[in-house]
């Protein structure tokens, strides 16, 4: 090859223009299809490596991105931080560099830590996909997740759409917060003072509606996104026990019901279960909980097609 | 491509010079009707024919294809829409990735009398791309191949033939051959241009 490798990374959705957004939402459309097929694998990516570096465990996020990355005929290879040299005492820049001696063309890469994969993105000669950074962002979340709302309202622009939960330590909430304003829907953001700082409020340009009361931010949503609690905050005095939390911030029957009839309810998973969502809700037909895993292998496929073969489509 | 051009877009933007109109709308309805009936006629009416156009151009020539089949045997013949994209065999030498349309093959392949209709047959790549992509599906029991202009023997760079043949014209290198239509065109039509030597 003479031609130099041209790399696009996705580090996060906040660096995204709305039309960077929609062209990736609408290439993926078009890879959901294989998904379908009796043959899942289409031959494009043949003789590329993909390096998924996961630094926190995650079964569903690698799992999406190794089957997108097999499916489009690329050679996946998964490192976790387990058996990885890191905890041997590398540092993360010549892990990097050690990868990248092995000419992958994409590294997917999932860190506790906010701006890892902008590290990296800065001394690899591959492609770098952030699937997760601590509470920065994670971009194919949010993707996934505008690509189930589009699904099932047609449309981003216009919409409310509420976020309910730990807002302060979550890089889904991030992206989608990012990405949703962008395209036009406007968002309310609502959990425990404690894990939704007012600060909140600024975020984005045009300001979000941020309160203490669940009720207050599902009042005639379309789209109603339950985050996680992460059961271990709970010991560092965020909120007082997981049944408070329950009782003032789980998504019930009777909470959703305030929400607009056809609202949709997301979860980026994995859910806690009588927690920050009831199960009625949870196995209702409102829940798109596995649309949304559905969504995210075509999303992925897309991400990876467009930062590994050349330039991306803009709109 | 893929666009919407219009002619005066082919000089101004491609630097191509217009030589010649080989066919217009008359002639294109003309020759479309008689590829669906010697389609017909090669496969014994239309029973397990399924006619699949190759994006872009290829799919409203399938559809007419298939408007024809129906008005000559009472029967409308399968109809599915191939995007090669996936399959293409430069991809990692094209500047840009190309745009990635959708694959629609509803009905089920297996045991199928495929006839892939293009517009223009030139490298035989693309017709290469669609094959496998096409195999991917299932077995079909047997492909033809359907194109509006057949650009010459001279050209191919596989040993990939049309079953039926608009109209063959032969070309030099340096002519590309625009099949327009109006579903995306500004006219019904088939022109030859040549690269602008500046």
């Amino acid at each position: 090859m003479d031609k130099p490798f041209r790399r696009r990374d996705l580090l996060g959705i906040r660096n995204l223009s709305a039309g960077e957004i929609v062209g990736i939402l609408n290439t993926a459309e078009n890879f959901r299809e294989i998904n379908q097929r009796e043959i899942k694998k289409v031959p494009t990516l043949r003789g590329k490596t993909v390096i998924n570096l996961f630094f926190e465990n995650s079964t569903r996020t690698r799992t999406s991105f190794e089957l997108a990355a097999k499916r489009l005929s690329a050679d996946a290879v998964n490192i976790s931080v387990s058996s990885s040299s890191v905890t041997k005492g590398e540092t993360l820049v010549d892990t990097a560099m050690n990868l990248d001696a092995m000419q992958p063309d994409c590294i997917v890469v999932r860190h506790g830590s906010a701006g890892v994969p902008h590290q990296l993105a800065k001394v690899s000669k591959a492609a770098i996909v952030n699937a997760g950074d601590g509470a920065n962002e994670h971009p194919t979340q949010a993707l996934l997740d505008a690509m189930t709302i589009r699904e099932h309202k047609g449309k981003i622009d216009g919409l409310e759409v509420a976020i309910i939960g730990d807002i302060l330590h979550s890089r889904v909430a991030r992206s989608n917060i990012h990405l949703l304003t962008k395209l036009g829907a406007k968002v309310r953001v609502a959990g425990p003072k404690t894990l939704v700082p007012n600060d909140f409020a600024h975020l984005v340009e045009n300001d979000l509606q941020v309160s203490e009361h669940i009720e207050d931010a599902i009042d005639g949503a379309d789209v109603v996104m339950i985050l996680r609690i992460q059961k271990e905050r709970q010991d560092s005095a965020f909120f007082p026990t997981l049944r408070e939390y329950s009782i003032h911030y789980g998504l019930t029957n009777e909470r959703l019901d305030l929400a607009r009839k056809d609202a949709i309810v997301l979860h980026p998973g994995p859910m806690n279960r009588g927690i920050e969502i009831s199960s009625d809700v949870a196995d209702s037909s409102r829940s798109l909980i596995l649309d949304q895993v559905k969504y995210g292998v075509a999303v992925r496929m897309a991400v990876l097609y467009l930062a590994t073969g050349g330039t991306a489509i803009s709109e | 491509m893929g666009d919407t051009i219009c002619r005066e877009d082919m000089a101004d933007q491609y630097g191509l010079v217009e030589k010649s109109k080989i066919m217009d709308a008359a002639r294109m309805k003309r020759a479309l009707s008689r590829l669906a009936s010697e389609i017909v006629e090669e496969n014994q009416g239309a029973k397990d024919l399924y006619i699949v156009g190759i994006r872009r151009r290829g799919v409203p020539l399938a559809e007419k294809i298939v408007e024809k089949i129906l008005q000559l045997e009472g029967e409308r013949p399968l109809y599915g829409i191939i995007d090669i994209t996936l399959y293409r065999d430069d991809l990692s030498t094209v500047g840009a990735n190309p745009i990635v349309n959708r694959t629609e093959l509803t009905a089920d392949i297996e045991n199928k009398k495929i006839i892939l209709v293009d517009d223009v047959l030139y490298t035989g790549r693309t017709i290469r791309a669609a094959l496998d992509q096409l195999m991917d599906f299932g077995r079909p029991n047997r492909v033809q191949l359907a194109v509006l202009i057949d650009r010459g023997k001279e050209h191919r760079e596989l040993p990939i033939q049309a079953d039926y043949i608009g109209k063959t014209v032969p070309t030099k290198r340096t002519e590309i051959v625009k099949v327009m239509l109006k579903e995306y065109d500004d006219d019904e039509s088939v022109w030859i241009y040549e690269k602008s030597a500046d």
